[in-house]
């Protein structure tokens, strides 16, 4: 299952929600308000980390670009809205928001 | 693939519509059929004609029915409409007005379905 999370992880417990209910080699794509969840030096990065030893993660590259987030967590993908597609072709997609 | 989309925000609110619209127009790029466009909740409100958006802003409502222009059904859910004041005089061409049958008939149709905002 591919897990789709919007909320700023600063401003919601909706990316806690999906860790722990997906399961190991999930995917996770971070868009909108989510991608914040990306940013490098941030208090979440050694979480992020930790959260990539099980599930490949995602970050939509429009949705970082018009935060200005240019710094990401070593390891987290930037994919565009056709890698997004592709995500979902190969994973049933599940929202938390 | 079958693609089924499911809308809950309202335009101009978060960013919901706009990431819908963008999956949408991505995969029917990529060849596949989007069997509907489900519009819930405070998502109905990308419906009506009355939007209008300065002119060097996005006009959501126009991309949808353009979305519609190119064959895909868009549907807005009744008892949501009727609460926000939509009804067929200020419905945007491209949108119906239906019932949440609608919504599980295309979940069923579609091999993957995707939800957005709310």
């Amino acid at each position: 299952m591919l897990h789709l999370v919007n909320k700023s992880p600063y401003s919601s417990s909706s990316l806690d929600s999906c860790l722990k209910f997906a399961t190991k080699g999930a995917p996770i794509i971070l868009f909108e308000d989510a991608i914040y969840g990306a940013m490098a030096g941030t208090s979440l990065e050694s979480k992020m980390i930790e959260v990539m030893k099980d599930h490949p993660v995602y970050a939509i590259k429009e949705d970082l670009m018009a935060r200005g987030v240019n710094n990401i967590i070593p390891g987290v993908r930037e994919i565009d809205y056709t890698g997004f597609v592709e995500l979902v072709e190969q994973h049933r997609p599940c929202t938390w928001s | 693939m079958k693609f089924g989309v499911l809308v809950q925000e309202g335009p101009y609110h978060h960013q919901s519509s706009d990431s819908a619209y963008q999956f949408v127009k991505a995969a029917m790029d990529k060849g596949h059929e989007i069997v509907g466009v489900f519009f819930y909740h405070d998502g109905v409100i990308n419906s009506t004609k009355l939007t209008d958006p300065q002119q060097d802003d996005r006009h959501i409502q126009k991309r949808w029915s353009e979305i519609a222009e190119k064959g895909v059904d868009l549907v807005v859910c009744i008892a949501a409409a009727k609460r926000r004041g939509i009804n067929d005089d200020v419905l945007a061409p491209g949108f119906r007005i239906s019932g949440l049958g609608q919504l599980t008939e295309m979940a069923i149709k579609a091999d993957r379905f995707v939800s957005f905002g709310a």
